[in-house]
């Protein structure tokens, strides 16, 4: 298992255990992390698993695909570090990854 | 069970599917065409329909939720730049509403862009006091053990409300919002009883000039937080041309408005219709965010968007030409068992109540969603506090549309 830490807006952070394979927005999601929604279950078409990946991690959660470019384009308070959880499944290389959350999802 | 209703089923399971035309409105009046879908997602999920109505012709009918996801998240494919419902714009017409929702990137991008901040999650914040304290006050005025329409005096009293703040139109008038936006989707067409064409483009002429002035008002004003004035300064809508300003309207107010108001009647006819989902409620108020969602499912108050096929492509087994159009179909693919387990049933506690396809998906994906949650979140939360059940005491009279699904009357009683 892969220790994941969510740090919420208000700074609490939120450090969940997930499998290897399964997607950054189901570990949110299924250990109940608030602030991540997911509307769309996993299908990148709602931006509402929107997170920003600790500097010090970007590199090795990997680059966005085309059409969550789409998707990010619309949330509020876009940044370089900004992802769709959904798009981003987790490997070894990923245990210990910290993320922290927008104030919202919309 | 209505004789209606009892009728309509027996046409619907006697149908050849060839004759199939969900884009019919008979079938949302009398709500038979929930039985046509159950059908077409089992026979013939993605149905060449055909309908007789000069302009919606011939259509693909797109059933199943896994479908109509992707459809609604390949834009490259599937544009939205011919409009969103099956009626065609006339040829070589000049007069089209031009609205961000029927755009296509990057132009949309940049609309919605400019209008997305006012209903963000961060400038809800700002809207909770006067959205709770408006909802007590439509609610405290309600009369008891005496019938009266729920769609009159709640649903429309507060979206119509809602509206008006948001563009900070003048109160007293807010009933033109309601009005507009019953025109603007009103369809001689389908519907006798609508205006003719020719009035009702005068109405919307009337609406624009009533909009043209408060334009004018905030343009000249500094930047404040209302629509009209964020639409008015902003960069990508301030050169908008008249028709555009008007197609944009039209768009927020109804976005706005027969959405959530017929989500809070739709609210009401389920828990009627499910009394042991009013139990658990009331035994466990936390449910109301939930509930939202479910009923937002429920109602799916637009029960479709249109697309227009950019390129051939294949779905569901079916061979797509460019410049076919299409319906998604949302109302269906929130029924549709295989993505949503007992889906057929109102389920205020379900397993993932959010992943309903009401908001549509995608880069057109509802921006005023968290904003109508809020809305009937506050509402459930303050019928709670006062009223042990509304009883609908009447028939429901559903609208003449395949496009918005709702309510046009809701007789209910609340005893005291």
């Amino acid at each position: 298992m892969l220790k994941i830490t969510f740090i919420a807006y208000d700074g609490t952070p939120y450090t969940v255990e997930a499998a290897c394979g399964t997607s950054l927005m189901r570990a949110a999601t299924d250990n109940r992390v608030p602030g991540v929604d997911g509307d769309c279950g996993g299908n990148c078409a709602c931006a509402t698993c929107h997170v920003y990946v600790d500097p010090a991690w970007t590199d090795r959660a990997g680059v966005r695909t085309a059409s969550e470019k789409d998707m990010l384009n619309l949330v509020p308070e876009l940044q370089t570090n900004s992802r769709l959880a959904c798009q981003i499944t987790l490997d070894q290389g990923l245990n210990g990854l910290v993320v922290t959350l927008p104030e919202s999802q919309h | 069970m209505s004789a209606q209703f009892t009728t309509a089923r027996a046409r619907v399971a006697a149908l050849d599917l060839n004759q199939a035309n969900p884009a019919d409105p008979q079938g949302f009046v009398d709500d038979s065409v929930g039985l046509l879908f159950a059908r077409l997602r089992r026979e013939d999920p993605v149905h060449l329909s055909h309908s007789p109505v000069p302009g919606i012709d011939t259509y693909w009918s797109v059933t199943r939720y896994q479908d109509i996801m992707h459809v609604d998240t390949r834009h490259d494919i599937f544009s939205s730049e011919n409009g969103i419902t099956l009626m065609d714009f006339p040829p070589g017409d000049d007069q089209k509403l031009r609205m961000f929702i029927a755009m296509d990137p990057p132009k949309h991008d940049e609309q919605r862009k400019a209008v997305s901040p006012i209903v963000a999650p961060a400038n809800l914040k700002n809207w909770h006091e006067l959205i709770r304290e408006r909802t007590c006050m439509v609610l405290d005025s309600l009369p008891r053990n005496e019938t009266f329409d729920w769609v009159d005096k709640v649903s429309i009293e507060l979206t119509t409300y809602m509206l008006a703040t948001l563009f900070d139109f003048p109160l007293e008038d807010r009933r033109l919002l309601t009005y507009w936006s019953d025109i603007s989707t009103a369809n001689k067409l389908t519907n006798p009883d609508a205006p003719e064409p020719e009035v009702r483009m005068a109405e919307l002429r009337k609406m624009l000039g009533y909009f043209t002035r408060l334009w004018n008002e905030r343009v000249n004003a500094p930047p404040r937080s209302d629509l009209i004035s964020i639409l008015a300064h902003g960069e990508a809508t301030r050169n908008m041309g008249p028709l555009e300003y008007m197609g944009n309207l039209v768009l927020l107010i109804v976005g706005g408005n027969d959405t959530t108001r017929n989500s809070m009647s739709g609210g009401v006819l389920a828990l009627h219709e499910n009394p042991q989902e009013m139990q658990k409620l009331r035994a466990n108020p936390a449910l109301v965010e939930s509930m939202v969602s479910e009923i937002i499912r429920w109602q799916t108050p637009l029960a479709y968007m249109r697309r227009t096929v950019m390129a051939d492509t294949e779905l569901g087994g079916k061979q797509l030409k460019a410049g076919e159009k299409l319906a998604m179909w949302y109302l269906s693919g929130n029924r549709d068992e295989s993505a949503i387990p007992d889906a057929q049933r109102f389920i205020i506690d379900r397993a993932n109540p959010r992943q309903h396809l009401s908001f549509g998906f995608g880069i057109h994906r509802c921006v005023g969603n968290r904003l109508a949650e809020l809305q009937l979140k506050i509402l459930w939360e303050e019928i709670l506090r006062r009223f042990d059940r509304i009883e609908v005491v009447g028939e429901p009279v559903r609208v003449c549309s395949s496009f918005v699904r709702g309510f046009s009357r809701l007789p209910v009683r609340i005893s005291a």
